[in-house]
């Protein structure tokens, strides 16, 4: 007997200082850590463009509204949803903002507030039927995509670029950063930061400050983790898998936004695929599917790795356009696959504990 | 000790479809007291706790706190109200920090200052000697951690009224001592507590009152001290007590030597860790694995039935060699096993009563030969008479019966197969006195018809009740075997202490 009271007690003084990484941190880790070698790897190999930090930066710029929506994916991948009525609904909200701007008059300013609503209101539909009516949430957001689609069409069916003055000089707002290469003929040419992706990383650290740092973060941890001891726990589950949907369509509002400022033009099939991509960034960045684990910086990484995949398979001069969807493809299998692999492991250790 | 009443419930009325869970109970209590909550299974006992705690909205009645009426009607209003449980399962979110599950869902603040909060947490931890870092992982903490991690919760929460429903059945006896000291150190802080258990030792060791409940009604109120054990039992039962000191050795199996070798093993393990061992039994013996939680009990049955993947080990049954890797080979060859956490390993929580019971047979006929309904209804019907189950009818979800009555499901579900075999891994924990006599009385008799059985359970006279041969394990590996004269409580204290043992 005696000697059984001991083993136990060795094992916990044991486990107080191991302390191991918690779930999240740990995936954020690999994440970092495999961007890190990629795009070191393509520095290394590639050269060129690789090396100068405006490639790096065009990264950003190209993809500041795909980091918007996989930071609303993230929120709700967390509480333990999904919504991949995003990139429909940013696409929606571009078109509606050019035809505002341009056929009724709308200044910046109500175009902006129109886009934030249109996002609020189609996170807080989808949210009230998933948190309140129990619907399952692919299925709601499903339906939400298809809405978005077709809204989009119904608003209007021709490409379209703004002429919107002040847009278009607001468009034109860059931060000029102080890195940058000399071109050929001497010239110093900066990188460049466009203002979406300005707006884009703030939101990543609003977001980041939520998650990690206010009661409805940590609740939609609580949530994403067990949503029944979450419950007994006293948090309001409903309302908080409700805020996340919310906040969600806000950011695909936002994002709808950014992308016009980017793009300068709306049409139908644009940013099609887009929350697919998201998805992608989030789990690859380690948001666990099943909810409870994620972390907005590994989502950040999660689409700046995807878009150096791009890169390097457009550097390796690879002929066709399946490249990128097979690298992407098998990526994401890879990672999921490891993922998988480290937290059974984990899971397995827990259990002889 | 004051009398003053900080609780008092009255008159609470709930129904299910088809099941009257609690017609018309009265309960109180009192400020610094332990009262117990006793019942069998289905007595109404979850309900009751559930109902006060906001999970179930009540029909009827009113529940008064300190004299005030209060209509609760969610987890957080009880919680706001000082009404605190730590139940059976882990309510806590195993993705999260100990020091955020011990905070998370109450207080005022809208932003985590986590230094403070990871020094408050390590403050409780270290005055109630929890052996918990606040900054871990839940999930990284052993399941007797995590239960007192949601009890240092509820310390810092000035709950008026705390509710343990089972706290101690994941615990081993030294953490249920600790749990003790911690339940009378806030007893004398003025906390009222509930506390619900099935262990009849617990209940007279710390606490003050008892109200007894049976089949949804209010039995009675009892100091403790006025109420003998054997009386309790039989208020709980209903019906003069047909002891279950009955049960006693004489009417274990006794099992000839000269019976024929069922199930045979050499040196067989298995990944979840388990010292390679040897096993045999013998037709219609009881045998049993013992020794504290955690020594690898239930790790050697899983490895016999292939429940873990099995690493090495050759196997014989009824003497010819045999592979078992997978449940279902076990199964070909006549092995049953009930496994020891039923809601993960046993039930299917939302299928019925009927499809629960028919599931093993279906597995093993192949499902291209599905029995029909009037097969599977008669089935069904014929074991939930046999062992007497309860429940609304066969087309009822197992997840609404109680505890108990699942077990006796699933118990069904493998004596349909008739299996030559069986292995009950811990198949009385978390039910009634009643069901569990009645459980060893099905097992005894099963015996003595001709099936071997494998009988697993923490309650060490249970396992002297019914086994004829008991494996003593220590550190997963096996350090002795008793039985007849030897089968004391006394020696397999000293075998698994590893002492004066014989290495049998």
């Amino acid at each position: 007997m005696k000697k059984g009271i001991n083993t136990f007690n060795s094992r916990h003084t044991l486990e107080k200082r191991r302390e191991p990484m918690t779930d999240t941190n740990l995936l954020l880790s690999i994440t970092i850590g495999i961007f890190v070698l990629f795009y070191g790897f393509s520095m290394v190999k590639f050269g060129g463009g690789f090396l100068r930090p405006n490639q790096f930066f065009d990264i950003f710029n190209e993809n500041g509204a795909l980091i918007i929506i996989a930071c609303g994916l993230s929120v709700v991948m967390v509480a333990g949803g999904i919504d991949i009525s995003v990139g429909g609904v940013t696409s929606f909200v571009c078109m509606v903002s050019v035809v505002m701007l341009d056929d009724h008059g709308f200044s910046v300013a109500q175009t902006l507030l129109l886009a934030l609503g249109i996002g609020l209101a189609f996170g807080a539909a989808q949210g009230f039927l998933v948190s309140y009516l129990e619907i399952q949430p692919f299925i709601v957001s499903l339906a939400g995509m298809f809405f978005a689609r077709g809204a989009t069409t119904m608003v209007e069916v021709n490409p379209r670029t703004v002429q919107h003055v002040s847009f278009k000089a607001l468009r034109g707002v860059k931060l000029n950063l102080p890195f940058g290469y000399t071109a050929n003929n001497g010239n110093f040419i900066a990188a460049k930061l466009e203002l979406g992706v300005i707006i884009a990383l703030a939101i990543v650290i609003v977001i980041f400050i939520i998650l990690r740092w206010t009661k409805f973060g940590r609740s939609l941890y609580a949530v994403g983790g067990n949503s029944q001891s979450a419950l007994m726990l006293g948090i309001n589950v409903k309302r908080t898998r409700f805020c996340s949907y919310l906040l969600c369509g806000l950011l695909a509002g936002i994002a709808g936004f950014v992308y016009l400022l980017h793009t300068g033009s709306g049409s139908v099939t644009q940013f099609s695929g887009a929350e697919m991509k998201a998805i992608a960034s989030s789990i690859i960045g380690g948001t666990l599917l099943t909810g409870g684990v994620g972390n907005i910086i590994g989502t950040l990484f999660g689409v700046l790795l995807l878009a150096t995949i791009n890169l390097i398979v457009i550097a390796l001069k690879l002929k066709g356009p399946w490249w990128q969807g097979i690298t992407v493809g098998f990526m994401l299998s890879l990672f999921i696959i490891l993922q998988s692999v480290i937290l059974s492991y984990r899971n397995r250790r827990r259990a002889t504990i | 000790m004051q009398n003053d009443i900080i609780l008092s419930m009255r008159n609470i009325t709930k129904a299910f479809p088809g099941v009257l869970a609690l017609s018309g109970v009265d309960f109180t209590l009192r400020r610094g007291e332990i009262h117990a909550l006793m019942g069998e299974n289905g007595a109404g006992k979850s309900t009751l706790i559930k109902v006060l705690t906001g999970v179930y909205p009540k029909d009827a009645g009113q529940i008064y706190i300190n004299d005030d009426a209060a209509g609760i009607k969610s987890p957080k209003e009880a919680q706001r109200l000082g009404i605190a449980t730590v139940y059976q399962e882990i309510t806590l979110c195993p993705n999260l920090t100990v020091a955020e599950n011990m905070f998370m869902g109450r207080g005022k603040y809208k932003f985590v200052n986590w230094n403070k909060t990871k020094r408050k947490a390590r403050r409780i931890l270290d005055s109630l000697d929890i052996p918990a870092n606040p900054s871990q992982q839940l999930a990284n903490c052993s399941l007797a951690v995590q239960q007192m991690v949601a009890i240092a919760r509820t310390v810092d929460m000035d709950c008026k009224v705390l509710i343990l429903d089972e706290p101690t059945s994941s615990l081993d006896e030294q953490e249920v001592e600790k749990l003790f000291r911690l339940m009378n150190e806030l007893k004398s802080r003025g906390v009222g507590i509930i506390f619900v258990t099935h262990f009849l030792e617990q209940v007279y060791k710390v606490c003050d009152r008892i109200t007894v409940l049976r089949n949804g009604e209010l039995v009675g109120e009892y100091e403790t001290r006025e109420l003998p054990r054997l009386s309790l039992v039989s208020k709980m039962m209903g019906k003069e007590l047909d002891d279950l000191s009955s049960l006693k050795k004489n009417d274990v199996v006794s099992t000839e030597n000269d019976a024929p070798v069922v199930y045979q093993a050499e040196s067989l393990s298995s990944v979840a860790g388990v010292k390679p061992f040897d096993f045999q039994i013998k037709k219609g013996e009881v045998n049993g694995f013992t020794g504290l939680l955690g020594s690898g009990r239930s790790e050697s049955v899983r490895a016999i039935f292939g429940a873990d993947k099995v690493t090495g080990g050759k196997i014989t049954v009824h003497g010819k060699r045999a592979k078992i890797t997978a449940p279902k080979d076990a199964m070909k060859h006549g092995i049953g096993y009930l496994p020891e956490d039923r809601k993960r390993d046993g039930i299917v929580a939302d299928l019925s009563v009927r499809e629960n019971i028919i599931l093993a047979l279906q597995v093993l006929n192949g499902f291209f030969k599905p029995f029909t309904k009037a097969q599977q209804r008669r089935f069904a019907d014929e074991y939930i008479k046999l062992l007497g189950v309860k429940t609304a009818s066969v087309d009822t979800p197992i997840k609404s019966l109680s505890g108990g009555n699942q077990q006796k499901v699933i118990l069904a579900r493998w004596l349909l197969t008739h299996p030559k075999y069986l292995i009950l891994d811990e198949p009385t924990r978390g039910i009634d006195v009643g069901t569990k006599a009645e459980i060893q009385r099905i097992v005894l008799k099963l015996a003595s018809e001709g099936m071997s059985i494998t009988f697993i359970s923490s309650e060490i006279e249970e396992m002297l009740r019914t086994c004829s041969r008991l494996i003593v394990m220590r550190d997963r590996s096996i350090v002795g075997e008793l039985r007849g004269s030897d089968m004391t409580q006394d020696r397999i204290m000293a075998t698994i202490a590893g002492g004066a043992s014989d290495n049998a």
